[in-house]
C-alpha cells in the first residue's frame, strides 16, 4: 500500500519537476544569451525568498492566485473552461468594494456581506456562461471571452466612473477609486498566527487573512469533489457527459452549477487586495484570472497541487523585483520562465498519462491472458 | 494460380497481448478470399497490417510475387491494395467527390485540384460496376449503402486489385448482404481479389472461395467452403460449437411493468419515434427489430429519460414517469445498458469501482446521504467482477484498460447487480468475444426468471429470435409488425425490418 | 427548400447583405441628422481597424479547418506586433511584414508541437501561448527596444510603412502619372439621397489605401481558393473533418495540421506587424492588441468558418470603432443603437416566420432595450463602443449558435494509427 503510494506520489511529481527542470535551462540559455549569468540571478531569487518578508510576500501573492486556480480547476473538472475569471474577479471585487462601502454593520457580518456580494457577483456573471451554453448552444470559452470584456472594458469602466470616491483626485488626476470600507468590514492581517510559529518579525509585511479562507475554499473544493455524490455527480458529467446523463446526472445542470461555483471562488479573487487596502483603486492588479488558468493547469486541478502550483508561480512574481534590484537579469525572465514551465508541464502530463495508460492497459491484457478460456 | 497476397510469420504483439501470433496466410488472385474468428481473434489487426496502417513485428508480406514493406496506407494503395474500413472512413461535411478523390487528387497547375477529371473518373468506376452515387452529395445525406457504396467506390478509383473488407455485412440486413454480395461477385469477374472479414459463418460459406479461420492470433487452418460445415467452422474459429442464444420456457407473467402509450419524440420536424405502444411484464423479453436509424435510439432515450417525448405516457410499474428524471426512473428501479458502451456506458479515465457507481451512486452500497461510500463502492465492484467475470488486474483500472467484452460485462455486472425491475438492453452484445456473449445471454436470461421485464434492442438477428418472447419490428418510427420468433427465420424478419412486406 | 438567397454564391450574397446594411444606416444618419455613420473617415477606419481582426479570423479559419482550435491567436497576434515593429524599424516596412509573420508563425509552431504532436488540450496550450507570449515580448523589450533612441520596455520607436494607393479611375487615383477621373467622387459630391451616400463609402474604401490593407483584403479570396480548390485545402480540410479518414488514404494527417497551424500562426502574425505599422498605430505598445485575437475568432465563428464571412465579421465588429474614433460627443455612436434596434426587429421577423417563439421573444426584448435606451439618452458613452464588438457577437452567438457549422473534428485529439 505504501509503496503504490510513494509510486504513484513519484508518478505524479515526476512530470512538473521535468516543467521545473526544462525551464530553468531553457531560461538559463535565454540569460546567457542575453548577456546575463544565470547562477547569479538564481541566488539571487533564493536568497530573497529565504526571508521572511518575502515570504509573507509570496503568501499573499499566492492566495489569489489559489483562489483563481480553484475557480478554473472547478470548471476543468467539468471539462467546462471558465477562461471569464478574469472579467469575474474585477466586477465582483468592484461592486463588493462598493457596496461594502455603503452598509455599517458589525465586523464579522460585515466581512461576511462583502464576500457574499463578491461571490454572488462572481457566480452570476460566471453562471450566465453557463446558462447560454445549455439553452442557446454558445460554447463557453467564446462566450466567457466576451464576457470578460463586457465585465472589464464595459461594466467596470462604466461603475467605476458612477462610483469612484467623490472630490479625490490624486496627484496625477487620476481616479483614485471607490470610497473606502468601514474598518469593520476588513479582515485584519494574521501575522499574530506567523509571529507565533516563527518567532520572527514580519518587518511592516501583513500576512492577509484571505489566506485562511482560500484554504478554506481548497478544502471543500476537496471534500465537496471527492467525497460527495455531488462532486461524483460533477467529475462523470465532466467525463462523459453522456454516460453520465444515462447514469441519472443531468449534464445541462451540472454545466449551469458547476459554471456559477467557479465564478463564486473565481469572486473572491479580489478580496486580497480588498481586505487589505478597502477600495477598488482605478488601476487594481489584473491578470490573475488569466494566471490562475496556468495554476490550475500546473496543479492538475488537485487541491495541494494548485496550492503548490500558486506558490511556484507567486515566487516566480515576488522573484522579479529582486532581480530588478540586483540586475542580475531582466525581470520578465519570471515570465517567460512561468510560460515554459505551463508548456512543457502540460506537455509532460500528457506524456505520463500515456505512460500510465499502457501500463494499464498491459496489466489488464495480462490479467486476461493468464485466465483465457476459464469459464466461470 | 498466382498468388496475390501471401503473408508469412507474422507476428504483432501489443501492450501485454500477441494480437498476431506467427499467421501465415496465401491468397490467391481473382479469389474471394473470406478470413474468419470471432471478436478478438487477430483479424482486423492482420487487415491494418496488410494495409499498411500497422506495422508487423515480425514476418513477410508479399503482394503479386513481391517482398514488400508496408509503412504506410500510400505504400498499401500504391500497390493496388484497398480497404472498406467496418468504421466507415468518410468525412459527412465533405461531398462524396470530395471524399473519394482525396489522397489521389488529380491536379491541374498551382496546386488545383482537376474536380472535373475527378468527376469524370468517378462515373466510369461506378458504371463499370454498376454502383450508383451522385458525386455532388455530401455524405452526411446517405444512407448506410449508398455509404457503404462510396467506400468501395473510393477503393475502386485509386484502382486497387486487391480489396480488403472489413465485416462489410455487420450493418447490413439480409437483403441489403444481397445487394454487396452481387457487387462483389462483379468486382471478381472484374478481376479483383477480394479479402473478405465476417464471423457470420452462412455469409462466409455463401460468398468465399476459401475460407482462412483465425484464433487468438494464431491461423488455425484454411479450407474450402464445399469441404465443411458451418459446424466444422465454429469448432476451428472458438473449438466448440458457436453458442447459440435460447430462452427457454416462457416466463411471461401478466403483471405489466413496462407500458408505453402513444409515444411520439420529434426531432424538431418530423416525428421520429411516430405513435409508439408497447408493453413488458415481469419476466418477459421484448425484442425490438430494425434497421439503425429507423428511430430505436430515440425510442430507448424517451424511456431512459434522456429524450423528452412530445406525446405519449410511459408507465413503469403502475407509475406514470413520462415526465421524470432518469435519476427518479432509475431510483424505481430502472437499468440500462446502453448501445455504445464507451460513449454512453462508461467513464473511461475513471476506476472501474466508480464505473460501477455510475448510475446508481445515489443508493447504497454506494452512498449514504450526501456523502460517498468508497469501501461500499469498491466492494460491490469486487462482487461485480467476481460474479459477473470481468477479467481485470484489479478494481483500481481505468475501464479504458479493458477489453471490449470485459467492458461490457462490468456494465452488464453494474446494472444487474442493482436488481432491477426493468431492463433496457440496447445491443448488449455487440462486438464482443463469444464467451462473453454466451455469458451475458445467461445473465439476461436468469433475471428473466427471477422476473425482470426486458426490453431488447439489437441488430444481432439471431440474439433477437433466440431470446425474446415477442418481436416488435419498427420502421420510420413506427411499430410495424408483431412476430412469434418461433416461427420466423433471419431472412423473414429481415423483410420486415426493410419494409419488404406489407404491415 | 432553399430560399433564392441562399443559391446565390457567398460573394453575392453578402453584398446584397452589405448594400441593406448602408441603405439602414443612410436612413438612420438621415433620421438622425448626423454624417459620421456614413462618413469617409468612418469607413476608411473601419477597413484599416477591420485588418488584425480579418487576419487573426483567417489565421484560425485554417488552424480550425485543420481540427485544431486556436485560441492562441492573440498571442501570436502579439508576437506579429512586436517581431513587425523591430523588423520594419530594422529592415524597412516590407520586411517588418514579413518578420511579424515569421514571429506569429513561431507561436503556431509552438501551438502545433503542443497540440499534434503532444496531443495537449487545445484550449489550454492556446492559454499557454496568450501568457506567455506578452511575456516574450516584454523580455525582448527590455533587451532590445530599450535600446533603442525613443524606445522603451513598452514601445518602439516609430515603424516606417509601406507604399498607398488609390483606384484609379473609380476614386481618381494615378495612372501612370495619369490622373484619373474621379467617377465615385462626382456622386458624391451631387449629394443624392442613398446613392452619394453610398459612392461616398465605397469611394473613401477606394482611395488612399495602404498596400497591406489591399494585400489583406487580396488574402480573403486567396484563401478561400486554397482551401477550396486545391489539394493542400482539401488535405487540410480532412484533417478537421475525419483525420482517420485522410490517414487511411496515405495522408501524412501531422504534415498537414503542422502546416496549418503554422500558417494560422503567420496570418496572425501578418495582422499584429499590421497593428505596429503606421497604418494603424505606427508603434509597437504594449498590450495595444487589445483582444484583437478574441475578436479574430469571434469572426471566425460568426463567419460560420468560411472567408467571405470572417471578412463580413471583421468589418462589422470593426465599424462601432470607426465610427467611434472621430465621434467625440458620442453622437453618432449612439445613432448605432437605432441600427442595433433595427437588426433585432429584422432578428425579431425572421424569429417569428420560423416559428421560433423564444427567440423572437429575446430579439423583442434585446431590441425594445436598445430602443428605449436609444430614446432616452442622446449620447453613449465610450465603454459602450468598447464592447459592443463582443456585444454583437454574444448576440449572434444566442441566436445563430445552432445553425453553425463547424469542422466535425475541430478541437479532438487525433494520434496515428489510434482509430
Amino acid at each position: 500500500m505504501t509503496a503504490s503510494l510513494t509510486r504513484r506520489v513519484v508518478l505524479a511529481s515526476a512530470a512538473p519537476l521535468m516543467a521545473l527542470v526544462i525551464a530553468v535551462v531553457l531560461s538559463s540559455i535565454v540569460l546567457l544569451v542575453s548577456g546575463s549569468n544565470p547562477l547569479e540571478a538564481y541566488v539571487d531569487m533564493i536568497g530573497h525568498a529565504s526571508k521572511l518578508e518575502t515570504q509573507v510576500d509570496i503568501l499573499n501573492r499566492a492566495t489569489p492566485l489559489y483562489l483563481s486556480g480553484v475557480a478554473a480547476a472547478i470548471g476543468f473538472r467539468m471539462n467546462l473552461f471558465n477562461i471569464g475569471v478574469e472579467g469575474q474577479y474585477l466586477l465582483a471585487f468592484l461592486v463588493a468594494a462598493h457596496l461594502g462601502a455603503q452598509v455599517e454593520l458589525p465586523a464579522v457580518l460585515h466581512v461576511t456581506f462583502i464576500m457574499v456580494v463578491a461571490m454572488a457577483v462572481g457566480g452570476a456573471f460566471s453562471g450566465a456562461a453557463g446558462v447560454l451554453k445549455v439553452t442557446r448552444g454558445v460554447n463557453e470559452v467564446i462566450s466567457t471571452i466576451m464576457l470578460n470584456a463586457v465585465a472589464i472594458s464595459g461594466l467596470a469602466a462604466w461603475l467605476i466612473v458612477e462610483w469612484q470616491a467623490g472630490g479625490e483626485i490624486s496627484a496625477t488626476g487620476g481616479r483614485v477609486g471607490t470610497q473606502p470600507i468601514a474598518a469593520s468590514g476588513l479582515l485584519s492581517d494574521i501575522n499574530g498566527l506567523v509571529e507565533t510559529f516563527t518567532r520572527e518579525i514580519t518587518q511592516g509585511k501583513k500576512l492577509t487573512g484571505v489566506l485562511l479562507i482560500a484554504i478554506a475554499v481548497g478544502v471543500l473544493y476537496n471534500v465537496g469533489l471527492n467525497r460527495t455524490v455531488f462532486g461524483f455527480d460533477l467529475r462523470a458529467s465532466g467525463a462523459n457527459p453522456f454516460a453520465s446523463h444515462a447514469g441519472g446526472v443531468s449534464p445541462k445542470r451540472m454545466v449551469v452549477t458547476a459554471m456559477t461555483l467557479s465564478g463564486m471562488v473565481a469572486g473572491l479573487v479580489g478580496m486580497t487586495e480588498l481586505m487589505n487596502t478597502g477600495f477598488y483603486p482605478s488601476n487594481p492588479i489584473a491578470g490573475l484570472g488569466f494566471a490562475g488558468i496556468a495554476v490550475a493547469l500546473l496543479g492538475r486541478n488537485h487541491p495541494v497541487g494548485v496550492a503548490l502550483a500558486a506558490l511556484i508561480f507567486s515566487f516566480l512574481d515576488v522573484s522579479s523585483g529582486i532581480l530588478q534590484i540586483s540586475g542580475a537579469a531582466s525581470r520578465e525572465i519570471v515570465v517567460i520562465m512561468g510560460g515554459v514551465i505551463i508548456l512543457t508541464a502540460v506537455i509532460a502530463y500528457e506524456v505520463m498519462r500515456r505512460i500510465r495508460e499502457r501500463e494499464e492497459a498491459t496489466a489488464a491484457a495480462e490479467a486476461m491472458a493468464i485466465d483465457t478460456g476459464a469459464a466461470r | 494460380m498466382a498468388l496475390a497476397i501471401e503473408l508469412t510469420g507474422i507476428t504483432k504483439r501489443f501492450p501485454g497481448v500477441v494480437a498476431n501470433d506467427d499467421i501465415t496466410l496465401a491468397v490467391t488472385a481473382g479469389e474471394i478470399h473470406a478470413i474468419c474468428g470471432e471478436n478478438g481473434a487477430g483479424k482486423s489487426t492482420l487487415m491494418k497490417i496488410l494495409y499498411g496502417m500497422q506495422s508487423p513485428d515480425e514476418g513477410t508480406i508479399e503482394v503479386g510475387g513481391r517482398a514488400v514493406e508496408l509503412a504506410s496506407p500510400a505504400q498499401a494503395i500504391e500497390l493496388g491494395i484497398g480497404m472498406v474500413h467496418q468504421h466507415f472512413m468518410l468525412a459527412d461535411q465533405l461531398t462524396v467527390l470530395e471524399n473519394v478523390i482525396l489522397g489521389a487528387e488529380p491536379m491541374l497547375s498551382f496546386g488545383r485540384i482537376d474536380f472535373a477529371a475527378g468527376r469524370a473518373h468517378l462515373d466510369e468506376v461506378g458504371r463499370a460496376y454498376g454502383l450508383d452515387v451522385n458525386p455532388d452529395d455530401l455524405v452526411e445525406t446517405l444512407e448506410i449503402g449508398e455509404r457503404q457504396r462510396v467506400e468501395i467506390i473510393k477503393v475502386l478509383y485509386r484502382g486497387a486489385r486487391i480489396l480488403i473488407l472489413d465485416e462489410p455485412t455487420a450493418v447490413l440486413v439480409p437483403q441489403e448482404v444481397d445487394e454487396l454480395f452481387r457487387n462483389m461477385r462483379e468486382l471478381k469477374a472484374g478481376g479483383a481479389t477480394i479479402l473478405f472479414i465476417d464471423h457470420k459463418l452462412d455469409e462466409v460459406l455463401e460468398i468465399a472461395d476459401t475460407i482462412t479461420v483465425l484464433r487468438q492470433g494464431r491461423t488455425v487452418g484454411t479450407v474450402r467452403p464445399d469441404e465443411v460445415t458451418a459446424g466444422d467452422l465454429a469448432e476451428m474459429m472458438i473449438g466448440s460449437e458457436l453458442p447459440t442464444p435460447d430462452a427457454g420456457a416462457s416466463t411471461v407473467t401478466t403483471e405489466a411493468a413496462l407500458v408505453i402509450t402513444g409515444l411520439t419524440v420529434s426531432d424538431g420536424e418530423r416525428p421520429v419515434v411516430d405513435d409508439v405502444s408497447l408493453s413488458v411484464h415481469r419476466g418477459e423479453i421484448v425484442g425490438i427489430a430494425g434497421v439503425e436509424g429507423n428511430g430505436q435510439v430515440e425510442l430507448v432515450n424517451a424511456i431512459v429519460g434522456t429524450e423528452t417525448p412530445q406525446v405519449g405516457a410511459i408507465t413503469m410499474l403502475g407509475h406514470e414517469v413520462t415526465h421524470r428524471s432518469v435519476r427518479q426512473r432509475r431510483d424505481m428501479g430502472l437499468s440500462y445498458v446502453p448501445q455504445d458502451r464507451q460513449r454512453d456506458g462508461l467513464l473511461l479515465g475513471a476506476p472501474l469501482w466508480e464505473n460501477t457507481a455510475l448510475g446508481h451512486q445515489t443508493k447504497a452500497p454506494y452512498s449514504h446521504g450526501p456523502w460517498l461510500d468508497r469501501s461500499g463502492m469498491k466492494e460491490r465492484t469486487g462482487k461485480v467482477r467476481s460474479d459477473f467475470d470481468v477479467r481485470t488486474p484489479s478494481i483500481d483500472v481505468a475501464a479504458h484498460a479493458l477489453s471490449g467484452g470485459n467492458q461490457q460485462k462490468l456494465i452488464v455486472g453494474r446494472e444487474m447487480v442493482a436488481g432491477p425491475a426493468v431492463l433496457i438492453a440496447n445491443h448488449p452484445t455487440r462486438g464482443i468475444d463469444v464467451g462473453a456473449q454466451a455469458a451475458i445471454w445467461d445473465d439476461i436470461k436468469q433475471a428473466r426468471a427471477r422476473g425482470l421485464a426486458t426490453l431488447l434492442i439489437s441488430a444481432d438477428l439471431d440474439e433477437l429470435i433466440g431470446l425474446s418472447d415477442t418481436i416488435l419490428v419498427m420502421l420510420r418510427g413506427r411499430l410495424v409488425a408483431r412476430l412469434d420468433p418461433s416461427e420466423i427465420t433471419p431472412r423473414d424478419l429481415g423483410a420486415h425490418m426493410t419494409g419488404a412486406v406489407a404491415p | 427548400m432553399r430560399s433564392g438567397l441562399d443559391r446565390l454564391p457567398a460573394w453575392g450574397r453578402w453584398m446584397i447583405y452589405a448594400t441593406i446594411g448602408v441603405a439602414v444606416l443612410t436612413v438612420v444618419q438621415g433620421f438622425d441628422d448626423t454624417e459620421r455613420l456614413t462618413a469617409v473617415t468612418s469607413s476608411q477606419a473601419m477597413l484599416r481597424w477591420a485588418v488584425p481582426i480579418m487576419l487573426a479570423g483567417l489565421g484560425g479559419l485554417f488552424s480550425e479547418r485543420a481540427g485544431v482550435i486556436n485560441i492562441g491567436l492573440e498571442g501570436m497576434l502579439i508576437l506579429g506586433t512586436w517581431f513587425g515593429a523591430w523588423g520594419a524599424i530594422n529592415y524597412g516596412g516590407w520586411w517588418g511584414l514579413a518578420i511579424g509573420v515569421l514571429g506569429g508563425a513561431l507561436g503556431g509552431l509552438v501551438h502545433a508541437i503542443a497540440t499534434v504532436s503532444f496531443g495537449v488540450d487545445h484550449i489550454i496550450s492556446g492559454v499557454a501561448i496568450n501568457v506567455t507570449a506578452p511575456g516574450v515580448t516584454r523580455f525582448l523589450s527590455s533587451e532590445i527596444l530599450a535600446d533603442y533612441d525613443g524606445g522603451s520596455i513598452t514601445q518602439s520607436p516609430r515603424t516606417p510603412g509601406v507604399g498607398r494607393f488609390t483606384f484609379p479611375f473609380l476614386a481618381g487615383g494615378d495612372l501612370f502619372g495619369w490622373d484619373t477621373p474621379d467617377i465615385l467622387g462626382w456622386f458624391t459630391r451631387r449629394d443624392w439621397f442613398f446613392v452619394s451616400d453610398f459612392t461616398g463609402l465605397a469611394r473613401g474604401l477606394m482611395t488612399q489605401l495602404s498596400l497591406t490593407t489591399m494585400i489583406a483584403f487580396a488574402l480573403v479570396p486567396v484563401c478561400a481558393w486554397l482551401i477550396w480548390r486545391t489539394r493542400i485545402g482539401l488535405r487540410i480540410r480532412i484533417c478537421g473533418e475525419h483525420p482517420v479518414s485522410g490517414e487511411s488514404q496515405g495522408i501524412n494527417i501531422y504534415l498537414y495540421k503542422y502546416l496549418a497551424v503554422i500558417i494560422s500562426g503567420g496570418l496572425a502574425g501578418l495582422g499584429g506587424a499590421f497593428m505596429a505599422s503606421p497604418e494603424l498605430s505606427g508603434i509597437y505598445l504594449e498590450g495595444q492588441t487589445q483582444g484583437r485575437g478574441f475578436i479574430g475568432l469571434a469572426a471566425l465563428i460568426f463567419g460560420n468558418w468560411r472567408p467571405a464571412g470572417i471578412m463580413a465579421g471583421a468589418l462589422l465588429f470593426s465599424y462601432p470603432f470607426g465610427v467611434g474614433l472621430r465621434d467625440l460627443d458620442g453622437s453618432a455612436s449612439h445613432s448605432l443603437l437605432l441600427v442595433n434596434t433595427i437588426a433585432l426587429a429584422a432578428v425579431f421577423v425572421w424569429a417569428l416566420t420560423k416559428g421560433r417563439r423564444v427567440d423572437a421573444g429575446l430579439a423583442a426584448g434585446l431590441g425594445l432595450g436598445a430602443a428605449v435606451w436609444y430614446f432616452t439618452s442622446s449620447t453613449v458613452p465610450d465603454w459602450w463602443i468598447s464592447i459592443l464588438p463582443f456585444v454583437i457577437v454574444l448576440v449572434v452567438l444566442v441566436f445563430f449558435s445552432q445553425r453553425l457549422r463547424m469542422p466535425r473534428a475541430d478541437g479532438l485529439p487525433y494520434r496515428k494509427g489510434e482509430t
